[in-house]
C-alpha cells in the first residue's frame, strides 16, 4: 500500500536580501493513512515552511522543488482552484494560535459550517447539526449555543478545540498540526493532546505533529523527524529515538529539556542558537554546536541513511552508536 | 530548606508592622555574601507581600485577580511561582513590582514599602528591585543600541554615558555575550540572545532581587535552558532573590528552591520544590505534574484536567477549585480554604489536610 503523503526531495528557497536561501533542504518523508508523525527541531530549522509547503501556502516568490505525493497525485505545481479543493477537504491545518486562526466577527456556525457547505455540498441544516456534532466531539459544552457565539467568547483552550473541529469540518484524511499546544497550559495542552489522539484512532485520520516539544510528540507520536537547519538530522520510532538518539541534535534537544522525574541537576542546554537563514554552516549544518565534530563534518555534507529498519541517520561519524 | 517559607516566614514577623521589620531586615540582607541553599530558610527575605490583593475592572465588573497572597523571597532563593493562566502568576510578579495598585495588603522590598507605579519617580531604594519580561522581541527598544540600553540604568543612577558603556561591555560579557555587542540593535540577537541582553539591563543596578515574568517561555528548546541556567548563576553569584513566574512547570522544577501553586488568584500549595513535586499534596498540584508530557518514548498521554479556570469575576463559593477537583465533597462549596502545614509544605486543601495541625486562616482581601 502506497503512503497517503509522500513527500520527496523537498527544497524550499526564501527570497532574502543576500539572493535565495533554502529553508528546507532535500527533506523526503512520508505519512501511511492513518499514520501520526511528529516533525521536532527548534525554530528556523524549516518545521513551518514544511508544512506551508503542504499546503501551498508558502510566502510569494518561493521556489520549490522535489515532490509532494497526496494519495500519488502530485501537489506542488497545482493552481490555486485545483488547491482549495485540497486544503481542508483532504489535508487541514490547526495552526499554533487559536486566537489568530478563527475569524474573530464571524459566529463559530458560520466558520464550521463553510467549509463544509463548499467542500461536501451538504444542505444549510444538514450542515448545522454536523457541526453541532463536531463541537460535542471535541468537548465544547452546550454545542448549539456555541454555533451562535464568537471566539472571543471562549478560553484559549476551548478556542483551539473549535480551530480543532473547523479543520475537522470536511473530513480531512491528514491533519497538519503546527505547534497546536505551545500557547496553551499544561493542563488544557493534556486535554488537547487526548483529544487529536482520539480523533485520530477513531478517524483513521493521519497527522503531523510539528512541534519543538520532544514530550509532547513522545504522547502522540509514533514516528518522528528531527529536522535541522532545515535537513533531515534523525528519523525513526519515536520510542527508539527518544530512548537511544543517535544524532547528536536529537541528544542535545533531550538533554536540554527538564525531566519531571530528575533532580534539580542544571539543565545541560545545545550551545549556540540555530544558524539564520543564509548562514548555515558547510558540510553537517549542525557540526558548530556539535560537541563530537570531527574534521570531516566541516566539509562532508551527510545524508540521511538507514542504520536500523525504518530508522534514518545523517550523521556518518556515528559518535553515540555505543551509548544507550 | 526545611523553613516553611512563604506564609511561615509572614506568620512569625507579624506582617502589620512593616516599617519596624525593615529595621532589622536591612542590616541581614547586605551582609550575606554567596547564600548556600541550606542557609536561606534563616535569612530575612529581600522581598515580602502579604495579603497582598488586586483588584482589576471597571465600576460594573471588578476581577479580584490576585486573592489575599502571602509570599517571601530570600537573597540566594528562587522561588517558582505556577499556575494556569488567569490564575494570577503574572499579576502577583507586577503588584510585587510595584506595578499594580493594590487593593489590600502590603508589599515591602528590604523592609520598605514598594509603592504602586505614579507618575512621580520611583524611590531610588526600588532600584534594587528589577524585572526581567517575557517577550524579549518587545521589552528592548528596537532603534537603540544594545550598548546604549543597558548604559540608560547606569546613567539613571548618576553615571557618566561612558561610565554605562564600560559597564555594558562587563555585564554583556557576564551574560554570556561578547563586549562588542555594545554597538549592535537589538534585533541583530537571537530571542536567546536578546533576554540575555534584557537580563544585564536589570543587572546595572546590582539588584538584590529580580522578579522574571516567563523569561524563558518566549524562547527555543535550547535557548530555555540556557536562560534557566544563567538565572540560576546569577542568582548564586550575586545572591539574588528571584520570583521565577513561568507556566511551564518542568522549568520551575529544575532551577526553583521553592515552588507556589497559584489557582484563581490564591496559593493552594507552598514549600520546598523537591518535596512538593515529589509528592504534590493539593489535588491541583497533582493534576498539573500529572499533565506533563513526559519524553520518555513510553508513549504516554499526560492526564486530563477537565474544565477551564473559572471566570474570576464570578469565583466558585468554598474551594475555588471544587468544580474541577476529583475529590470534591459537599463541604468543599462551603468552606473557605486556608493554608495548612502538611508534610513539609502548605497546602489549601481541608480534605488533604484533615489529618490535623493547625489551621490558619488565608487573609483575603
Amino acid at each position: 500500500m502506497g503512503a497517503l503523503l509522500q513527500v520527496d526531495r523537498l527544497t524550499v528557497a526564501l527570497p532574502t536580501r543576500s539572493g535565495y536561501q533554502k529553508a528546507v533542504d532535500d527533506l523526503s518523508f512520508a505519512v501511511d493513512a492513518g499514520e501520526v508523525i511528529g516533525i521536532a527541531g527548534e525554530s528556523g530549522s524549516g518545521k513551518t515552511i514544511t508544512a506551508l509547503s503542504l499546503f501551498g501556502l508558502l510566502p510569494h516568490g518561493a521556489r520549490v522543488t522535489g515532490s509532494i505525493l497526496l494519495d500519488g497525485a502530485e501537489l506542488l505545481g497545482l493552481t490555486g482552484r485545483q488547491l482549495r479543493a485540497i486544503r481542508g477537504r483532504h489535508i487541514a491545518m490547526v495552526s499554533q494560535d487559536p486566537s489568530t486562526a478563527l475569524h474573530p466577527i464571524l459566529p463559530i456556525g458560520t466558520q464550521l459550517t463553510e467549509h463544509m457547505r463548499h467542500h461536501l455540498g451538504v444542505s444549510k441544516t444538514e450542515a448545522r447539526s454536523r457541526a453541532a456534532g463536531l463541537l460535542e466531539t471535541v468537548r465544547i459544552p452546550d454545542p448549539e449555543q456555541a454555533l451562535r457565539s464568537y471566539p472571543g467568547q471562549f478560553s484559549g483552550g476551548m478556542r483551539q478545540r473549535i480551530a480543532i473541529a473547523v479543520a475537522l469540518a470536511a473530513e480531512p484524511r491528514l491533519l497538519v498540526a503546527d505547534e497546536p499546544t505551545t500557547a496553551l497550559d499544561v493542563t488544557v495542552q493534556a486535554g488537547i493532546l487526548r483529544l487529536l489522539d482520539r480523533l485520530c484512532r477513531e478517524r483513521g485520520m493521519a497527522a503531523i505533529f510539528i512541534t519543538h516539544d520532544l514530550g509532547v510528540m513522545s504522547a502522540t507520536a509514533r514516528r518522528l523527524c528531527v529536522m535541522y537547519a532545515g535537513r533531515l538530522a534523525e528519523a525513526g520510532p519515536t520510542s527508539q529515538l527518544l530512548a537511544r538518539p543517535r544524532h547528536p541534535y536529537t541528544r542535545g534537544l533531550l538533554d536540554a529539556l527538564p525531566h519531571p522525574e530528575a533532580g534539580s541537576a542544571p539543565l545541560v542546554p545545545i550551545g549556540g542558537s540555530p544558524p539564520s537563514l543564509g548562514r548555515v554552516p558547510a558540510g553537517c549544518p549542525f557540526h558548530p554546536r556539535c560537541r563530537y565534530a570531527q574534521q570531516s563534518c566541516a566539509t562532508d555534507r551527510p545524508e540521511p541513511e538507514p542504520i536500523a529498519e525504518a530508522h534514518l541517520l545523517a550523521c556518518p561519524p556515528d559518535p553515540l552508536r555505543l551509548t544507550s | 530548606m526545611s523553613e516553611p517559607g512563604g506564609r511561615g516566614a509572614a506568620c512569625t514577623e507579624e506582617p502589620s508592622s512593616p516599617g519596624q521589620q525593615g529595621a532589622t531586615r536591612e542590616g541581614g540582607t547586605s551582609k550575606r555574601p554567596g547564600g548556600e541553599r541550606g542557609q536561606q530558610g534563616a535569612s530575612e527575605p529581600v522581598l515580602n507581600l502579604s495579603g497582598v490583593a488586586v483588584d482589576y475592572g471597571r465600576r460594573g465588573r471588578r476581577v479580584r485577580a490576585l486573592d489575599g497572597v502571602d509570599l517571601s523571597v530570600a537573597r540566594g532563593e528562587i522561588v517558582g511561582l505556577v499556575g494556569e493562566s488567569g490564575c494570577g502568576k503574572s499579576t502577583l510578579a507586577r503588584a510585587a513590582m510595584g506595578l499594580e495598585p493594590l487593593a489590600a495588603g502590603t508589599v515591602t522590598f528590604e523592609g520598605r514599602p514598594v509603592p504602586p507605579l505614579g507618575r512621580r519617580r520611583r524611590p531610588e531604594y526600588l532600584r534594587g528591585l528589577q524585572m526581567v519580561f517575557q517577550d524579549p522581541y518587545e521589552s528592548l527598544n528596537p532603534r537603540r543600541k544594545v550598548g546604549e540600553l543597558i548604559a540608560d540604568g547606569v546613567r539613571l543612577g548618576g553615571g557618566s554615558r561612558q561610565e554605562g558603556l564600560r559597564r555594558a561591555a562587563e555585564l554583556l560579557e557576564r551574560v554570556g555575550l561578547p563586549a562588542t555587542a555594545v554597538d549592535s540593535y537589538p534585533h541583530e540577537f537571537s530571542g536567546g540572545q536578546r533576554q540575555r541582553i534584557a537580563i544585564a539591563r536589570t543587572l546595572v543596578t546590582r539588584p538584590s532581587c529580580l522578579i522574571a515574568d516567563e523569561p524563558i517561555s518566549a524562547l527555543d528548546a535550547s535557548a530555555q535552558a540556557q536562560i534557566a541556567n544563567l538565572l540560576g548563576e546569577l542568582v548564586k553569584d550575586a545572591d539574588l532573590g528571584l520570583v521565577l513566574v513561568s507556566h511551564d512547570l518542568s522549568v520551575v522544577r529544575q532551577v526553583a528552591d521553592r515552588v507556589a501553586v497559584m489557582y484563581l488568584g490564591r496559593i493552594v500549595e507552598i514549600g520546598d520544590t523537591d518535596t512538593v513535586w515529589g509528592s504534590p499534596r493539593h489535588p491541583y498540584t497533582e493534576a498539573l505534574v500529572a499533565a506533563i508530557p513526559r519524553a520518555d518514548g513510553a508513549g504516554l498521554l499526560p492526564v486530563d484536567l477537565p474544565g477551564d479556570v473559572p471566570d474570576p469575576a464570578n469565583p466558585p463559593a468554598g474551594c475555588r477549585f471544587h468544580p474541577r477537583c476529583p475529590l470534591a465533597q459537599d463541604s468543599c462549596r462551603e468552606l473557605d480554604q486556608r493554608l495548612v502545614r502538611v508534610a513539609g509544605r502548605e497546602i489549601a486543601c481541608h480534605i488533604r489536610s484533615a489529618s490535623g495541625s493547625v489551621a490558619r486562616v488565608q487573609p483575603s482581601g
